[in-house]
């Protein structure tokens, strides 16, 4: 069950920590996309995000519950990506999570969450066939900033593990269309939680929960011009281990958490110098011990030429 | 160069990355498998002369005299000893070790586990109903048992109870046939624990397996598979560890199995099995709590879902009748629902959620032990365990020891159920929705708190056996308690009278303690 939709994650760069990944991050140029920022060029902006699920999955039995109702993460991210050259960016995100239940007697929860950092490098690019081919290596790591609980999903705002990001991704462009696909390997360190025993499918005398890794297949496709980009994505994260929610029991840190999602993502590069929005929903198609969470996402963002300034400085003094 | 330079940046994230994963290793640290080998101070060699606890003598049930060490059927056991320990592999010498602990402190290990497992409320019907486990169908949804917190407490008081009876007349055989161990017998023999100097027939750990065994298969009817085999390993270690011979084990097996059929009978007929009530006494719980002019308690769960073992208070219990019980441990009411104080105590637990530290958080979660744990007795179990490993106690000061504790902890929790739904008394949220919950709710009535009563029985029992701990347990007590406050899910009066509640039924352990020719 899983909170972890649709929240902020999503938006983090790392689309994956969590099961977040079921929405994109709204951002213009983010780890999963074949954008790049130029050099010098700094690309920041928040976003905004609410998805929600009634429906969730058991196991692979699908579920509601009604001492939950709802379920809903509202995320508020702020992200940015500089371009140390055009092939190298530096990418981060900062999301701060709400959760709430629209039923029972469970306390929403809310705090900042997990920062993450990211390295993006096309490493190998070619013309081919009439386009453009690009091959990203993509690393990254993420750290809880707060000491939230993760021990009280699906109202928990992470799973507060520490995260190592691989991704390989290729993405090619002909005319204005294009399709980009991604691998991502997430490993991820055990979690402590505050009590000192747990069961999972056999007694565990210790804080220390043995996190799964997990992986994620990204497709996107769609159309990308200089002022309007459209792409329909598909996404699809498998935790790499973990157990299933007994009948009737709660969700666990280290469950088998998948998620199948579909979304759409627009980014429209508005008249004013720099400044562009972007928009995204998804919604999950199938999963196991995660809620079927519907999302939306809206940022703004803008981008900054360090490169510039300085030369124009340069000027100046001369 | 540039490239090289994008190269090595990323090789070196990539580095640092790695780094960082290997230098915390997965495998996590289980505290249970570093307990020392159980080698008591004193033996309690005298062991078979302490007050059983249902047993009318400790020889009440007999027990074969053993064939004599001479004899060529003992040369074969001794080799049987030989022959695994021929080639003792690591695994081998884990499970030697892993049992070698302490037999009472595994097979209550054991229980904590499946009482874990069996932690899960059953899901509603269709109609909203809600179906009850069958102890004849225990496979079948919902599976038996639900072993919530009063299910739990009476499983393990049962668990220790025939425990410590078994090692009473497991002693008493001892010295009666005074057959010395197989290395003693046979200085060939390797020993892989601690070398005990008791008598080895009928073994002590086999004693307290058998009677295990039988509680277990009571409270867990649908787990027997994994029971026996746990038992099958238990015996393995053992026989590899050198300590014991076959029939040292199967006599005490035998002997721990026909103790515990004595409080196998005594669990059916303690109308355990009636704890559930029924429809009509659902209603008239509540019909009298509005009769007295209270408001009463409502499931506030989605379907309304009846109270959690609302007769359980009418459970017999081991260390007092249920006149003592109504007389002199039954805590007064709570404050009137109507009354001031109950709304001052109600706006404290409000202002506690607004203002929760992550501390506050923190002791909530630790002592929550909900849905999928080994419940607030479980943990008292663990925390018991944990100290009792430390203290060179023999195997049956172990049971001895383990048993005061749970017919301690089994009796507050009658005592406790027996509060709570005579005064029907309900939570905060329900008076006041704005209170939410960081934990999870307990669907049924808050006075007086239970793991403020078990964990205030816990304390002043451990207090009286570990006197140098008593502060420590009294200060673990009152956080158990003062941590429901935290989760939002009782006022102060259910918390404070439920620890000196829970105090006085310690007491009465203590009292029993005292003339059990055990100090």
């Amino acid at each position: 069950m899983m909170n972890k939709y649709g929240t902020a994650k999503l938006y983090t760069l790392l689309v994956c920590m969590l099961m977040l990944t079921m929405i994109q991050p709204a951002a213009a140029q983010t780890d999963i996309d074949g954008l790049m920022m130029e050099k010098k060029f700094f690309c920041a902006g928040p976003t905004a995000g609410y998805s929600s699920w009634k429906n969730y999955w058991e196991g692979t039995l699908k579920r509601d519950n009604g001492n939950m109702g709802r379920v809903s993460t509202t995320n508020f991210t702020l992200m940015g990506n500089y371009g140390i050259t055009h092939r190298l960016n530096v990418l981060f995100g900062l999301p701060y999570i709400k959760t709430k239940a629209s039923a029972g007697n469970m306390a929403g929860q809310k705090g900042v969450q997990d920062l993450s950092l990211l390295l993006k490098w096309v490493a190998y690019q070619k013309h081919i066939a009439g386009g453009d081919l690009k091959t990203f290596l993509i690393a990254g790591y993420s750290t809880p900033l707060s000491t939230y609980n993760a021990d009280f999903l699906p109202l928990s705002i992470g799973l507060h593990s520490r995260n190592v990001t691989m991704r390989l991704m290729a993405d090619y462009q002909r005319n204005h269309w294009f399709a980009t696909a991604s691998y991502t390997y997430i490993a991820r360190s055990n979690v402590t939680i505050d009590r000192s025993t747990y069961y999972t499918t056999e007694m565990h005398y210790s804080n220390e929960v043995k996190m799964p890794d997990a992986s994620q297949w990204n497709l996107r496709a769609g159309y990308r011009s200089e002022t309007i980009i459209a792409e329909a994505i598909f996404n699809k994260w498998t935790t790499l281990g973990g157990f299933d929610i007994p009948r009737n029991g709660m969700p666990f840190v280290s469950n088998k958490m998948n998620a199948t999602s579909i979304g759409l993502n627009i980014k429209y590069e508005t008249p004013l110098d720099g400044l562009s929005v972007v928009a995204n929903g998804s919604t999950t198609l199938g999963g196991r011990n995660v809620g079927q969470a519907t999302g939306f996402n809206a940022g703004v963002f803008y981008i900054m030429d360090f490169r510039k300034k300085k030369k124009e400085k340069k000027e100046e003094g001369k | 160069m540039k490239k090289i330079f994008l190269l090595t940046s990323i090789i070196a994230l990539l580095m640092t990355g790695s780094v960082i994963f290997n230098s915390c290793s997965k495998s996590i640290d289980e505290q249970n498998m570093h307990y020392p080998m159980l080698n008591p101070t004193r033996v309690d060699a005298n062991a078979g002369t302490w007050k059983p606890i249902l047993l009318s003598a400790a020889n009440e049930f007999a027990c074969a005299a053993p064939i004599a060490t001479t004899s060529p059927d003992y040369i074969i056991q001794l080799n049987e000893i030989k022959s695994f320990q021929n080639q003792v592999n690591d695994d081998e010498r884990k499970l030697v070790e892993y049992w070698g602990a302490g037999a009472v402190l595994r097979w209550n290990e054991i229980m904590r586990e499946l009482v874990a497992l069996h932690n899960l409320p059953p899901y509603q019907n269709p109609d909203g109903s809600y179906p009850f486990p069958s102890a004849n169908n225990p496979l079948a949804y919902p599976t038996f048992p639900f072993a919530n917190p009063p299910y739990a407490a009476r499983a393990y008081a049962y668990l220790s109870a025939a425990q410590y009876d078994a090692c009473v007349g497991a002693y008493f055989y001892k010295q009666q046939f005074n057959r010395p161990a197989p290395f003693t017998v046979d200085a060939t023999i390797q020993t892989l624990l601690p070398k005990s100097t008791l008598p080895s027939y009928p073994s002590e750990d086999a004693a307290v397996l058998g009677a295990s065994v039988e509680i277990l298969k009571l409270m867990f009817p649908g787990d027997q598979d994994y029971i026996n085999l746990r038992a099958e390993e238990h015996k393995r270690a053992r026989l590899i560890a050198g300590a014991n011979v076959r029939s040292d084990l199967d006599a005490g097996e035998a002997l721990g199995k026909l103790i515990a059929a004595k409080f196998v009978t005594r669990a059916r007929g303690d109308r355990a099995g009636a704890a559930a009530g029924n429809a009509t006494l659902w209603a008239k719980l509540k019909s009298d709590c509005i009769a007295r002019g209270e408001t009463p308690w409502i499931s506030q769960e989605t379907p309304e879902r009846p109270p959690m073992l609302p007769a359980f208070g009418s459970v017999r219990a081991f260390l007092f009748d249920s006149l003592t019980m109504v007389t002199a441990i039954r805590p007064g009411p709570p404050p009137s629902t109507g009354s001031q104080q109950f709304k001052d105590e109600t706006e404290e637990i409000y202002q506690i959620t607004k203002n929760l530290t992550r501390e506050q958080l923190r002791i909530a979660n630790f002592w929550a032990d909900g849905l999928r744990t080994y419940t607030p007795p479980g943990h008292w179990n663990f925390i018991a365990a944990n100290d009792f490993a430390q203290q060179g106690f023999s195997e049956a000061r172990w049971a001895r020891n383990m048993a005061l504790l749970n017919m301690a902890i089994m009796d507050a929790g009658i005592v406790c159920w027996d509060a709570k739904n005579f005064y029907f008394n309900p939570r905060p949220m329900q008076v006041d929705p704005r209170i939410k919950t960081g934990i999870g709710l307990p669907n049924f009535p808050a006075y007086i708190s239970g793991h403020s009563t078990f964990s205030g029985a816990a304390a002043t029992v451990l207090g009286y056996i570990i006197p140098a701990r008593a502060q420590a347990y009294n200060d673990m007590a009152k956080e158990a308690s003062v941590s429901r406050m935290y989760g939002a899910i009782h006022a102060r009066s259910d918390c404070e009278t439920g620890i000196t509640t829970g105090n006085k039924v310690g007491g009465y352990a203590i009292a029993r303690g005292r003339i059990d020719g055990a100090e």
